[in-house]
């Protein structure tokens, strides 16, 4: 994850650089803020088809034709899709990669940051391209991207075989498959959706459905014993050794671990499971009945229920979960561990809890005024609009990134007590 | 023939009821049941606002699109139904049996007026014969278990009548606590367990359409 | 008639009949019976009376000259009740007609509801009678297709993830030409709204992707486009029957709201999308009322046009009539707002009768366009009723806010020879909304 030692954690505010969008510019698009809060950068429009990266106060003399999907990764550097003449490429740090593509989607990032995926199509045949190095196989179609959490190898369920116009006996005897860098299993099926891979040993697993009613998982090729009405996406226990998935049974929905039943199938529905890192603990958002959704922690509900909920997120220890509960989409509330806190917010993001699993902040938005709460308290002020929030190494400190009147400004605050 | 007639209105008619009691509120608990148990996606749009809209707007004749393009049935349904429970409630013999059973008393309906009503559900009863033989979707949909009930409803009336008139002696009535006692224990059974379950399929589709769809269901 | 005499050839309903036998009925109806109906369907098929007050309802029935076969009751009696009365014991060839008649012969509107005393919802009879086929393998080819393609790209029409944000990119570019400094804003996290809309839109129709961002950007909406799958609002496995896939596809729709923090999503002018989040998506997945508001453009243009932030350079002032799409005015009751947008930009309106949520079907909804090529005709042939409604009021131009009920009006403004031309409602407000220079 972050670096956050070498950063800045004097306690204040600071301008990081005035965005106000530069008149010789045609517009400038969204801003977004460096992790350790030093640079913000957003899209221009120099002039018709001709983009380019503004950071700070000065312009990238890179300009393309056209630049999409800017992020920061989580070591800091600026990612960003770009096209000219017709071929697209990923520019990192300012850097286009060498390989151009027929057109590039769905950027991932490994852990760390420093290895950049991304879905590639060539010549009208997918696959992926990892830190510039596209599969050497592609396919006739790919999608559900995914990479390692090292940023090593790379997954994407891939159609292995031809279909025609509304050939419904092609499709049923299965032309999907999953390709683990470009190399398919040989498994053909009906359908796969989101591979994910385990923390290290680069076992993949993801869900199937075999017939039009039958679903199941698969690892590494090998699917589990048994079938269910639905699954939803698989998860490696933190050891790599298991895989746990929330399965639907008579109507019901329940966790399975290696295709056996760990939570009986009583929920209106179970998903967004999430382990602790020691593998203790299991956290899932469920419904025990229907229109009312919770999280349980081990198969035990919290008691609070609400309409719509969100966002869960662990600590770190393993001990306690956040979440976030609505109504319609309005009336956001944060939950830490079952309680809630106090106010309610027109819209609110994924808690983030500080490394000693002590405080949970959370980004809140209200009456279009941005903040960021620390255990339920605002920290670092109001903002035209903020991001995440980032605690230092000891959980004492918290860095709140936010643009007000088009500067962008950083700040750091105690932890208050 | 009067001891028979006795049993028929006494431990007869106290069976059929109880019979028709238990029946019901087992078929209607068990309905309830099984949809808190299978439709809990519906049974949460249950709006009491709402289901009483539908069934107020669907008792008024000629106000739902329904009743308006069918003007003569909507005529003999609201005809039907209402002599049905006046007749039921208001002619001085059930009157008797129900002062003789509980000492209720109130007013009653002259018997000219009885038997005009009964006659009235009677040519009700008429129509829905001849509508369920001429109509050509009627006629389509219409299984042995249709003519069963409306014969089931029939009777009574036709009994009734004709025992008011003095037709068949004694037999008569007889034959009419019979065949009431018959209809009293088929409703929960036949098509007659409408008359259990109307008003709620009836507050579920308002519900719906109140609750969820926004927009009138008549 | 019933519908033995009137089989259509399908190669769907033909290959899963092929694959049946009684006993496999029979094990599935039973099933059907004992995990996922319940009291809805024992109170509605006790209580039926059988008096037929529903045929005139339906499009199908009066266009065919009160075919007893074709009437809601109908349509019950050779299907659900005969399964019901055999204990689902029935032979391959009766579920072929029955699946005919479910997924053809019934556009799920609802009409019918309005005639029935008791309340009975044929159309959710219908559905579950799509569902019973749906588990039995046996349903018609195309929009078998499109519940495949749902499946495997989570859209309806096989889009590949870059086609979608390709076409967007291009709509984007082509509009640029008219407003110069148009943008179709991607993954904006936070945005007051994201729109979605159908497969066919980046497929066939991108003109309606234009002319949103060109509403869009002139109205000076806070909005995005999202780039990930998910953004198409349409849902034919609701149709098919396969609610597991109908599920996962709302899930995605509305978890990518969630994910990019959106308050709401609007819709483009589709009329069963909105079903499918409103009304049947978002149970299957244990929400009540939508996790997410789901706004249909007839709402958003009228919010629009309320807030004055639309400029119109003048009225259509041709007569102007308006279909009522059933999935969002017996659906979720928008007559008034879709009359309100409707007035601000025609001044000569005339109604069709009946209207508003007692409007007929345009009989291409429920699916039933979906089916193909096989089906046109019977849906054509099956809606004189509307086409005489259309032709009574003497209209040039009809406004029809959903892209089901243009395919099917489409179909019968053509069979009929009725000289009408058809516009969403965002075709008026484009043609008629001030531009820049």
């Amino acid at each position: 994850m972050y670096k956050t030692k070498t950063w800045n954690w004097e306690v204040g505010q600071r301008t990081i650089a005035d965005m106000t969008p530069n008149s010789d510019h045609k517009w400038q698009e969204e801003i977004f803020i460096s992790p350790d809060g030093e640079k913000a950068s957003a899209v221009v429009c120099l002039d018709d088809a001709e983009f380019s990266i503004r950071t700070n106060d000065s312009v990238s003399e890179n300009t393309f034709e056209k630049l999409w999907e800017l992020n920061y990764t989580t070591n800091g550097d600026l990612c960003c899709y770009a096209m000219q003449d017709e071929e697209w490429t990923v520019m990192v740090a300012d850097k286009p990669w060498e390989e151009t593509y027929g057109f590039v989607w769905s950027p991932l990032f490994s852990a760390d940051g420093k290895n950049v995926a991304t879905a590639v199509q060539q010549d009208m045949e997918y696959g992926m391209s990892v830190n510039g190095a596209i599969w050497e196989t592609l396919f006739e179609n790919a999608n559900n991207f995914a990479i390692s959490p090292d940023g090593k190898k790379s997954a994407a369920v891939v159609q292995v075989k031809s279909m025609g116009q509304a050939d419904l006996k092609t499709f049923r005897s299965g032309i999907f498959s999953i390709a683990v860098d470009g190399v398919a299993w040989d498994n053909n099926l009906m359908n796969l959706w989101t591979p994910v891979f385990d923390n290290n040993a680069y076992r993949v697993a993801a869900q199937v459905r075999l017939t039009l009613y039958d679903y199941s998982i698969i690892v590494d090729n090998t699917l589990w014993e048994n079938t269910y009405q639905g699954v939803w996406e698989p998860l490696f226990t933190p050891d790599g050794k298991h895989v746990v998935a929330p399965v639907r049974q008579g109507g019901k929905w329940g966790m399975a671990k290696d295709g056996q039943l760990i939570w009986q199938a009583t929920y209106a529905n179970c998903w967004h499971h999430q382990f602790s890192e020691d593998g203790e603990n299991l956290y899932a958002i469920v419904a025990p009945e229907y229109g009312k959704f919770t999280v349980a922690a081990n198969d035990k509900p919290w008691e609070m229920r609400s309409p719509v909920v969100t966002d869960l997120a662990v600590s770190p220890d393993g001990k306690k979960a956040a979440a976030l509960a609505n109504t319609l989409n309005k009336d956001w509330r944060v939950c830490v561990n079952g309680s809630v806190w106090d106010g309610s917010y027109d819209m609110a993001w994924k808690p983030v809890f500080c490394p000693n699993s002590e405080a949970v902040a959370a980004k809140v938005r209200k009456n279009g005024r941005y903040n960021v709460l620390v255990n339920g308290k605002p920290v670092g002020g109001e903002f035209d609009m903020c991001f995440d929030p980032i605690f230092n190494a000891d959980g004492s400190k918290v860095l709140v990134r936010g643009l007000h009147d088009g500067k962008a400004l950083r700040v750091v605050a105690n932890v208050p007590k | 023939m009067n001891s028979l007639y006795n049993f028929a209105v006494g431990p007869l008619a106290w069976a059929a009821f109880i019979i028709l009691a238990v029946t019901a509120v087992w078929r209607l608990w068990s309905m309830y049941t099984l949809a808190k148990q299978k439709d809990a996606s519906s049974v949460a749009y249950m709006s009491w606002k709402f289901s009483l809209r539908s069934i107020a707007n669907w008792l008024i004749p000629y106000k739902s699109l329904g009743w308006k393009t069918n003007p003569v049935l909507t005529a003999v349904t609201f005809v039907f139904h209402i002599c049905f429970v006046v007749l039921v409630i208001f002619v001085t013999p059930h009157q008797i049996l129900l002062e003789n059973a509980f000492g209720i008393t109130y007013p009653t309906l002259p018997t000219a007026a009885a038997d005009a009503l009964t006659l009235i559900v009677i040519a009700c009863c008429c129509y829905f014969v001849y509508r369920r033989v001429t109509n050509k979707t009627v006629r389509f949909v219409t299984r042995t278990n249709d003519w069963v009930s409306l014969g089931l409803v029939a009777a009574p009336f036709v009994t009734a009548i004709l025992g008011s008139w003095g037709v068949g002696g004694e037999i008569m009535p007889l034959l009419h606590v019979l065949t009431a006692e018959a209809l009293i224990v088929a409703i929960p059974f036949t098509r007659l367990a409408h008359i259990l379950f109307a008003l709620f399929t009836r507050a579920y589709i308002g519900s719906e359409f109140g609750g969820v769809r926004h927009c009138k269901d008549w | 008639m019933s519908i033995q005499d009137r089989k259509i050839e399908d190669e769907g309903l033909a290959y899963g009949v092929s694959k049946l036998t009684t006993d496999k009925i029979q094990q599935t109806f039973q099933a059907l019976i004992d995990n996922e109906t319940g009291a809805k369907l024992k109170a509605f098929s006790e209580s039926c009376m059988r008096c037929g007050m529903c045929a005139e309802a339906c499009h199908f029935f009066v266009s065919h000259g009160d075919d007893p076969s074709y009437s809601p009751v109908g349509k019950v009696s050779q299907t659900m009740t005969k399964l019901l009365a055999n204990d689902g014991k029935v032979t391959p060839d009766d579920i072929y007609g029955m699946a005919q008649i479910a997924y053809t012969e019934c556009n799920l509107c609802r009409r019918c509801v309005h005639y029935c005393p008791i309340g009975i919802d044929v159309a959710y009879i219908m559905t579950t009678i799509r569902r019973f086929c749906h588990k039995l393998g046996v349903t018609p080819q195309y929009i078998q297709d499109t519940a495949h393609s749902h499946s495997a790209t989570m859209n309806q029409m096989w889009v590949k993830d870059d086609e979608w944000v390709d076409s967007l990119f291009w709509q984007e570019d082509e509009a640029r030409e008219e407003f110069p400094n148009l943008r179709i804003p991607m993954d904006k996290e936070g945005a007051d709204f994201y729109y979605s809309v159908i497969a066919p839109e980046p497929k066939f129709r991108t003109q309606l992707i234009y002319q949103a961002a060109a509403i869009m950007n002139e109205a000076g909406c806070d909005w995005t486009m999202p780039s990930m799958p998910g953004w198409d609002n349409s849902d034919m496995c609701m149709y098919s029957g396969d609610f597991e896939m109908m599920g996962r596809l709302k899930r995605q729709h509305f978890e990518l709201a969630q994910k990019l923090k959106v308050s709401r999503i609007v819709m483009g002018e589709c009329g069963h999308a909105f079903r499918s989040i409103y009304d049947n998506g978002n149970r299957w997945l244990g929400w009540k009322d939508y996790p997410v508001p789901v706004v249909h453009s007839i709402e958003f243009f009228a919010e629009l046009f309320e807030q004055g932030r639309i400029k119109l350079t003048g009225k259509i002032q041709e007569p102007v009539t308006i279909h009522d799409p059933c999935n969002i005015i017996r659906g979720y009751g928008l007559m008034d707002k879709l009359r309100y947008v409707a007035h601000q930009l025609c001044d000569n309106i005339v109604e069709m009768y009946p209207n508003r949520e007692h409007n007929y079907c345009c009989s291409a909804g429920g699916g039933v366009i979906n089916c193909g090529p096989p089906f046109k005709k019977v849906r054509v042939e099956g809606n004189l009723a509307k086409a005489n409604q259309l032709k009574a009021t003497g209209a040039k131009i009809c406004i029809a806010p959903c892209h089901n009920c243009h395919g099917g009006l489409e179909d019968v403004i053509h069979h009929y020879d009725l000289g009408i031309e058809l516009k969403f409602l965002g075709d008026l407000i484009y043609e008629l909304m001030e531009k820049p220079e």
